[in-house]
């Protein structure tokens, strides 16, 4: 049965009630999982992704933590080694990039390095990303950074449905996933199936969804863009033209072969992000369609 | 009782001619925020005194032999030794519980044996075969056991790690404390006083140990640090600097720390002078930045090693011929796990891969090229 007490009178849920919710059943259905980061008890969370949770958790499990990315995430990870499962949250990823030699160094290569004795069960996540006008230094998009690195799982819902789905996964993975959230997407609501509400659904990392169907050109795409590319798809649509609008989900593993099944059949390929073109999602997206196309047990397109 | 030839025969020796427990003074501890610091007197019993004396033996020949391997170009990369500080390790080990935690930095081979690998799965991860602790992926920096995180290659991050496995000891209330080890080079890193804050904050049982072995690569603490007290630098975390090269001095004050963290009064630090003989790594002399005359002259006076052996002895404690025996019985080991390493195979190459993930389904990775797979298994 269906239980989620944020779902609004309209049957649909905010991305910000599906992630809380997804936390606060985690939690409740594991003692070792706990939230640490800043403002994520007595504050209820910098954007109130954790409400909530501190009242019906308390201090333990729902850590306020001091302006120390460096030092916290690298306690985060520290925990995760000796058994528990925590989820470090970054205020925004930006300030990732000061803990980034903990989530690379100290959890990523760590089950690689020791040959599988000494796993890290660790979500890091938080708002990635370009917001409203929050300025240069709080604006980047870290899909590109993180997807480079093996021993990470990196993925970036865009719905409520991915929120909570992918959410679950990552708490419930043995391994660090990089949760990349948006927080212009926190307030918009969305539909959500039944199944989708249930205490144990979860979404497989490195499956793609096809958000819309269509025939004459493919819009790849993640985190808030799918939005952009549905509504330049209802725009296109009126002039005939098709958009097949594949939502990644996850960026490390990527689901290339979602991609290039819809690109043999549009042949025409757009790849939408907000992360900076040099080096990113959408160059790695091109150089693997590429590679498909070519390879010697490819036909030339 | 006699003897035969180079050899005694211990055995017809009876052990009410050994002096089975002695105590000795041990230098006082310098304290910061403390009233007191850990006794000035340390007990050492025959059993306890012969076990050191074999670890920090075993931990000295490993890391020769290393440097010897090292020198064949049997063993690769990076490789920093820990001849000199073995009271350090052993000393630790001596005041902790195996259910207790310990992570350190890279100088970690005395760790790794201390918290119970073998010198053979050492030897053979330093020369990269599968036989290796870390099935040969590691090397010497990363190598792991049951409560031993590593071996950590980044400077100083180790520490902040340490905390938070102190902190999941709170958390699952198991009374279990974890020593987080750096060194006088790592001290002055920012995350380690973020460390320390959250540490002191949420009363983590966390012993911090500043390894302090007056060089870090080839900077003095005098050139690197404006203060030198390490054992101060916790600043509301209460401190105790201590001989590091006596190892009941390293037990007492472990006992002492450990004692402070589990009853729940929080972090404490401790600073343990020692010193090492080789260089930074292999690849540094260890001369260009000091000099052999200091060098010589720690091993004639301060030695860990010979410092046990000869209080034992003028305690009569135990015989010549039982520490000879120990020696040779020890390198017997440390040439069989040698011979292990230098002829155990590597890896082999469909391995290069395993281990990505833990507990995943096997996934398949790009090689050299797109079409070029291999396989990864957790």
């Amino acid at each position: 049965m269906a239980s989620l007490s944020c779902v609004l009178r309209s049957g649909r849920v905010t991305v910000r009630d599906a992630l809380n919710q997804a936390m606060d059943e985690e939690l409740e259905r594991d003692e070792r999982v706990f939230l640490l980061g800043e403002e994520v008890a007595q504050y209820d969370g910098a954007y109130k992704i954790s409400r909530g949770l501190w009242k019906k958790y308390g201090d333990a499990r729902i850590i306020d933590t001091p302006i120390t990315e460096m030092g916290f995430t690298g306690i985060a990870v520290g925990a995760a080694m000796a058994g528990l499962r925590p989820i470090c949250e970054f205020m925004t990823f930006n300030f990732s990039m000061q803990a980034i030699d903990q989530v690379i160094n100290s959890a990523a290569k760590t089950n690689y390095m020791s040959a599988g004795r000494q796993s890290v069960p660790i979500v890091f996540r938080g708002p990635n990303g370009a917001s409203a006008g929050v300025g240069a230094q709080h604006s980047q998009c870290f899909a590109a950074w993180y997807g480079h690195c093996p021993g990470l799982k990196v993925v970036s819902p865009w719905s409520a449905e991915d929120a909570r789905g992918l959410l679950k996964a990552a708490i419930r993975d043995d391994n660090p996933v990089v949760f990349l959230e948006n927080e212009l997407m926190y307030g918009v609501p969305f539909e959500m199936s039944e199944e989708s509400l249930s205490k144990d659904f979860t979404i497989p990392f490195g499956k793609a969804k096809v958000e819309r169907q269509g025939t004459h050109v493919t819009l790849v795409t993640h985190s808030r863009y799918v939005s952009f590319c549905l509504d330049a798809a209802a725009v296109l649509a009126k002039e005939g033209v098709e958009c097949e609008v594949v939502n990644l989900r996850s960026i490390r593993p990527l689901d290339v072969e979602t991609i290039e099944a819809s690109v043999m059949k549009t042949n025409h390929l757009v790849t939408v992000e907000g992360g900076w073109p040099q080096f990113g999602v959408g160059a790695e997206v091109c150089a693997r369609v590429m590679e498909g196309m070519m390879g010697p047990h490819r036909p030339p397109h | 009782p006699c003897l035969q030839g180079a050899r005694a025969v211990v055995s017809s020796r009876a052990f009410a001619d050994f002096t089975p427990k002695a105590s000795f003074e041990i230098k006082k501890c310098d304290v910061h925020r403390l009233e007191e610091g850990p006794p000035g007197q340390a007990e050492l019993t025959r059993e306890q005194g012969l076990h050191y004396y074999r670890t920090m033996q075993t931990i000295r020949r490993m890391e020769l032999k290393a440097d010897q391997l090292y020198k064949q170009k049997i063993i690769r990369g990076f490789c920093h030794l820990y001849d000199g500080q073995e009271a350090c390790a052993m000393g630790i080990e001596a005041a902790i519980n195996p259910t207790d935690h310990v992570i350190t930095a890279y100088r970690a081979h005395g760790y790794t044996y201390t918290r119970g690998v073998p010198v053979k799965q050492i030897l053979a991860e330093l020369t990269g075969r599968k036989g290796g602790i870390a099935k040969g992926k590691g090397g010497s920096m990363h190598m792991y056991a049951p409560n031993f995180y590593g071996g950590n290659g980044i400077v100083g991050a180790q520490v902040p790690l340490g905390a938070g496995i102190a902190l999941a000891c709170k958390y699952l209330g198991n009374n279990q404390v974890c020593v987080t080890l750096y060194g006088d080079g790592a001290a002055n890193q920012g995350q380690i006083f973020e460390a320390y804050n959250m540490a002191a904050l949420w009363k983590l049982p966390c012993i911090f140990i500043c390894e302090n072995n007056k060089y870090g690569m080839g900077t003095s603490v005098e050139r690197s640090s404006a203060s030198t007290d390490y054992y101060r630098r916790g600043d509301y975390i209460p401190g105790l600097r201590v001989d590091g090269m006596d190892v009941l001095s390293v037990r007492e004050a472990t006992k002492f720390a450990a004692d402070h963290c589990r009853a729940g009064k929080g972090p404490i630090l401790m600073e343990l002078e020692t010193y090492r003989y080789h260089g930074h790594s292999m690849s540094d002399p260890g001369v260009s930045y000091r000099t052999r005359e200091e060098i010589q002259e720690v091993r004639s006076k301060s030695d860990p090693i010979s410092m046990l052996k000869d209080r034992m002895l003028s305690n009569k404690m135990a015989a010549m011929e039982e520490f000879k025996e120990m020696d040779s019985e020890i390198r017997k080991e440390i040439e069989e796990a040698a011979l292990f390493a230098t002829s155990d195979p590597e890896p082999p190459l469909d391995a290069l891969c395993d281990h990505i993930f833990h507990n995943d389904l096997p996934l398949e990775v790009r090689g050299t090229t797109p079409w070029s797979k291999l396989k990864s298994s957790s």
